[in-house]
Parts: structure tokens; C-alpha cells; sequence
């Protein structure tokens, strides 16, 4: 145990160090909260084009789209942060088969080294929402009830170690892989903002696609963070297609899919890493 | 007495590049397309508190040997044991007591300092912070690092960074180090400290092992305990260099400096010829000869050959064997 900490806070501590230094500290202050506020204008301008071609109610639907997306910011950066570790150690640093032959837990390095980007999304959730609440007219209607705070701290430590569960299964994959990493990065991102109902809700995917989503852990995470964080908006108009579902029969869901996912990424990345050391390709550097 | 490394039959295949439906045909697998065998049946045992080098050209199988040994690589079939454990099973006791070393490498996280680089590795062996420290500062100044120890790793020199790989494969104490090539395109003054360092702590720490690649012959003959000479995958002599040496000391070795020559085939037919090589200096538009020989006698037929080809010949020597004579008579060329 004092092993997997000892390596859980070294690779956080890399973590940190390669993703806040590589500039001046005031200018990466600046940077992290640019960054969320540039995103929440390109998504203000998005939903002004929907409203403007579609017949949408203008204010819940808004509301759905703008805390989903918030959440959403923490997926890019920790499926970033976790499977591209791999293919960084390798490539760019060369330093992997150091690492790797040390003696700690490679999937614990690679959960702790996606830590910062953890925290750096989570500071961009914190300025995102509270620039939604307190900035944006009409505000949206952010507010958390005392007796909810329990379960969305649940939620949200499920929906981050789910995130995490999700980087290092696709990390596994990326041992044997050389030059489609990007490609993965940009990729599975993009299927769970589909998916996931972050822009629009499940019901609006046709045919049994809509059942994509319930199968994703993050669904039910993004479902359950606007349930709690959007009391009093109007989101029950607002056909979700988990409606009939009560909030701790959500979180169970959370927490089924993600020790299921638990289990399948410790699968995967062993899977992954034995055939990259029976290949050679621990160390591999391609160049590409 | 206890091994520090053992291998029995060791051997690893690596398939190579083809495409998954179709067999590789035999001129594909010519040019390197096809399975290649890294290493064939290796066996050696290395006991605990010895020097021991691995000598052969590039491509020999001296880092194959080394990846296997470090857990980065399984091998196809044979077995290793480190430590006492077994390279395939056992990897986490095997970690916890090694340490590796790769020349010619420039790695490193750039925006770290190079003293921090270090430490990080430091704590993933688990070693007390401030000890670590104090370790990394004095071992900075043993390979004349201590004046870049604030700087970023990414405005190090490669030399630089090859001699913070050096601390960074000291500061965790090992009990066994491997050092592959380590150095490869270091200057003479660099090279010459961290050799004398190897040295030095094996000397200090009774008990450490040092597995040891290279393809610089003084440096192997220098250092080493013992020597295994390695070539295609195999090992073809494992002794102490001066044994290695008296093997060849029975043979006679010629030196020879003579204009270009554009065939140098005939040579082995010579009777009293058991092996030689040419190197071309294509500067200097000469080829440079060393003959294994059995005795004087064949010498006077070996320079007329020379003659016969219209080359002058610069110069001839008789000389001591070195260790690359005696991986000329075994396989018939040098190094380079």
C-alpha cells in the first residue's frame, strides 16, 4: 500500500510540475481562467445559432447544455491526461523504461499522473460555472440544496475515478499502439459528448442509440450533477430518457459502471502491458 | 556462491515487420523484414560483487540481453534469473534491487531540473527524500554536474544529460547496475570519470554487481572482471580478459597499413591464415589489415598478394593481442 501512495504522489507531483511550469506562474494563472471563459463564449454563441435555426425553449434547454458542458471539461482532460502519459513517457521524454522498471505500480503512476490535469480541469469547471452564475444575464440557475451535498460528492469522486477507469483501459490499448494516440484522443472525447447527453438530451438520438448512452457511465455522472446542481430550472420538461430514475438509483448506476470499469481497466492495461513487453514495444520510439 | 545473474538457454525472437495474412518470403527476411533471432541460447552466470562485460559490435544482442534482464522485455524461450528471481515472474523483487544505465540517450523531463529529475526517480525506489538529496549533491559532484543542478534538463548538453543518467542509476544504490554503452559519445574526460567511478563503488560496496555493454575494447579490458564476447546472439568466449587475450596470444597478430585495396578476399585461403580483418580509412584512401596468424611464415605471402593488387604497403607490425583480436579470430572481423 505505502508503495502505491509513495508512487501515487511522485507521478502527481511530475504531474503537476509538467503541467503548471511551462510558463510563468502569473501567466498560467491567466491561462486557466481564459481558457474556460473563451470555451462558455463559443458555447453561448453555439446555442444563440440552435435558437435561432431550431424551435428550442430557449432558457432550460441552455441551462442542460452549459453545466453538461462544464462537466464535461474534466473528460478531455483526464482521458488526456491518463492514456497519453504512455505514449509521452515514450516518445517525447524517452524516459518510460526507467519508469517502468522501477519498482511501483505503472497503473497507479499513470492514475496519479493525471491528477493535475484534474485539478487544473476542476478549477476550469469552478470558473466556468460560477461565470454562468454569476456573469452570464440570464443567469443560470446554479444552486446546491445542504441535504444534496453528500451525494454529488459521491457522484463526483465516482464520476472522476470512472474518467480515470476509462484513460488508463484506453492506456493499455495505447502500449501496443505507435501513431494513433491523437487520434483516440480526439475520438472517444467526441463519442461521449454524443452519447452522454452533454449537448442534448439521449431522447433526441434516434432508434436504440439513445441505449449507447445508458451503457456509459458518464451518463448517468453528468445526469445526476445537473439533477443536483439545477434544482429549480425547468429540466424536468426536458425528456433526459432517465426521468424515471430517483438520484440514489442513479448514483447506484454510477457506482456499478464504475467498479465495472475499474475491473476492465486493470484487465486491459495488464493485458495491454504484457503484450507490449512480449512485442518489445515497452520503449518503443517511432518518431511518429 | 549466490548469483547476482543467471541465464540457461536464453533466447528471443523478435517477429518483426509483415503483414499479418501473408508468410514473409526468405528475401524479406533477408532484409531484416522477417523473425530475427536477437539472442540465441545465451548462458552466463554472473555471481554477485563482479564487473562483468558484455562485449560485441552494435546489433549483437547486448542490449536484448539487458532489456530482458531489466523486465522491459520477455524472452522467447530460456530463462533469467536476477537476484535470484525469475525474469518473467518475479518482477517486483527484481526491480526493487536494479538499476539500469543507456548511453547515448538524451532523456529526461525537460522541464524539470536536472537534480529534480533525479530525486523523482530517487522516491519511486523509495529512498528517505533527504537521503536521496544528499546523495544526488555528492554524486553531482563526483561527474562534475553540480554547477547545472538547477538547470532545466532541457538546456542540458547531451553530455550533460548522459551524466545525470549516471546519477540517476547510482542515486537509488543498486545492487545490481547495468550499464549499456555508458560512454557512448561521452569525451575522453567524461568517460574516463565514469568509468573510474564504476570502479570505484564496486571497489566501496562489496557485494554490488555490475553488468557492463560495450563495444570500446579498453574500456572492457580496463574494467572488467570478466568479459563475454557476443556476437549474432551468441556467446562465443566468456573469461577474464587476460585469458581471453592468452587465447590469442598463441596466434601471432599483424598490423597492416596499405593503400586502398579493392579485394580483400583471398586472404583466409592462405595457408597459416586462421582469420583476419580490413577496415577502410576512406580518407586517407588506406585500408588498414589485422591478420591472426599461425606463426610468421604466411606473412610473406600476404604482402605479395598485397602487391599483386598494385598497393604499397605503409606499414607492419607485429603487435600484442587485444582483446579485438581475439574477436577477430573468432569471427573473422572487427568491430566497426
Amino acid at each position: 500500500m505505502s508503495t502505491f501512495w509513495r508512487t501515487f504522489k511522485v507521478a502527481a507531483w511530475l504531474g503537476w510540475e509538467m503541467d503548471s511550469n511551462w510558463t510563468e506562474p502569473w501567466l498560467f494563472i491567466i491561462y486557466s481562467i481564459v481558457k474556460p471563459i473563451a470555451a462558455v463564449f463559443i458555447l453561448v454563441l453555439m446555442y444563440v445559432v440552435f435558437a435561432a435555426i431550431g424551435n428550442v425553449r430557449p432558457q432550460p434547454l441552455f441551462d442542460f447544455m452549459y453545466v453538461g458542458n462544464a462537466f464535461f471539461i474534466f473528460v478531455g482532460s483526464t482521458l488526456f491526461g491518463t492514456f497519453q502519459v504512455i505514449q509521452s513517457d515514450r516518445e517525447w521524454y524517452q524516459t518510460i523504461r526507467y519508469v517502468y522498471i522501477s519498482p511501483i505500480s505503472f497503473y497507479v503512476y499513470v492514475m496519479g499522473r493525471a491528477v493535475s490535469k484534474i485539478i487544473v480541469a476542476s478549477f476550469a469547471v469552478v470558473i466556468t460555472l460560477a461565470f454562468g452564475a454569476f456573469v452570464l444575464n440570464p443567469p443560470v440557475p446554479i444552486t446546491i440544496s445542504w441535504s444534496a451535498v453528500p451525494v454529488f460528492i459521491v457522484s463526483f469522486i465516482l464520476g472522476l475515478f470512472c474518467l480515470l477507469a476509462i484513460g488508463i483501459t484506453l492506456g493499455g490499448a495505447t502500449f501496443l499502439m505507435a501513431r494513433h494516440t491523437q487520434t483516440i484522443a480526439e475520438a472517444v472525447p467526441g463519442i461521449f459528448y454524443v452519447f452522454c447527453g452533454v449537448l442534448f438530451p439521449l431522447s433526441v438520438l434516434p432508434g436504440g442509440l439513445s441505449d449507447v448512452g445508458k451503457v456509459i457511465p458518464l451518463t448517468y455522472w453528468f445526469d445526476l450533477s445537473r439533477r443536483l446542481l439545477l434544482p429549480s430550472a425547468e429540466l424536468q420538461g426536458i425528456q433526459t430518457g432517465l426521468g424515471g430514475f430517483s438520484d440514489l438509483t442513479i448514483l447506484a448506476f454510477l457506482a456499478i459502471s464504475s467498479v465495472a470499469f475499474f475491473g476492465l481497466s486493470i484487465a486491459v492495461f495488464k493485458a495491454g502491458e504484457y503484450l507490449a513487453r512480449k512485442a518489445g514495444k515497452i520503449d518503443m520510439t517511432t518518431s511518429y | 556462491m549466490p548469483y547476482a545473474v543467471e541465464t540457461r538457454d536464453l533466447t528471443r525472437i523478435f517477429a518483426g515487420k509483415r503483414h499479418w495474412l501473408r508468410k514473409p518470403d526468405p528475401e524479406e527476411v533477408e532484409r531484416g523484414v522477417g523473425p530475427t533471432t536477437a539472442l540465441g541460447g545465451v548462458t552466463v552466470q554472473i555471481p554477485e560483487g563482479e564487473l562483468f562485460g558484455l562485449l560485441g559490435p552494435n546489433g549483437a544482442g547486448k542490449t536484448t540481453l539487458i532489456k530482458i534482464l531489466c523486465t522491459l522485455l520477455l524472452p522467447t524461450s530460456g530463462e533469467a534469473f536476477v537476484a535470484g528471481h525469475d525474469v518473467t515472474k518475479d518482477v517486483f523483487p527484481i526491480r526493487q534491487r536494479i538499476g539500469m544505465v543507456s548511453g547515448g540517450e538524451t532523456t529526461g523531463y525537460g522541464l524539470l531540473t536536472a537534480r529534480e529529475n533525479i530525486w523523482m526517480f530517487s522516491q519511486f525506489y523509495g529512498v528517505p527524500s533527504k537521503v536521496a538529496k544528499e546523495r544526488i549533491d555528492g554524486l553531482m559532484k563526483v561527474f562534475g554536474l553540480w554547477d547545472r543542478r538547477d538547470a532545466k534538463v532541457r538546456t542540458l548538453s547531451t553530455g550533460q544529460r548522459q551524466k545525470m543518467n549516471m546519477v540517476r542509476g547510482f542515486a537509488t544504490d543498486p545492487d545490481i547496475l547495468f550499464l549499456d554503452e555508458p560512454t557512448l559519445g561521452l569525451d575522453v574526460n567524461a568517460a574516463r570519470i565514469i568509468r573510474d567511478y564504476v570502479m570505484k563503488w564496486l571497489k566501496e560496496n562489496k557485494g554490488k554487481t555490475v553488468l557492463l555493454t560495450t563495444h570500446y575494447m579498453a574500456e572492457a579490458d580496463e574494467m572488467c572482471d570478466r568479459i563475454a564476447i557476443i556476437d549474432n546472439g551468441k556467446i562465443l568466449a566468456c573469461d577474464t580478459p587476460e585469458n581471453l587475450k592468452r587465447t590469442a596470444r598463441m596466434d601471432t597478430t599483424f598490423q597492416l597499413e596499405v593503400d586502398a585495396l579493392r579485394n580483400t578476399d583471398g586472404f583466409t585461403a592462405i595457408p597459416g591464415v586462421k582469420n583476419f580483418s580490413s577496415k577502410n580509412d576512406i580518407g586517407k584512401n588506406m585500408t588498414h589489415l589485422t591478420f591472426i596468424l599461425d606463426g610468421e611464415a604466411p606473412v610473406a605471402d600476404i604482402l605479395s598478394r598485397i602487391m599483386s593488387q598494385g598497393s604499397k604497403v605503409h606499414s607492419l607490425q607485429k603487435s600484442e593481442p587485444t582483446l579485438e583480436d581475439v574477436f577477430i579470430r573468432m569471427v573473422g572481423r572487427g568491430f566497426e
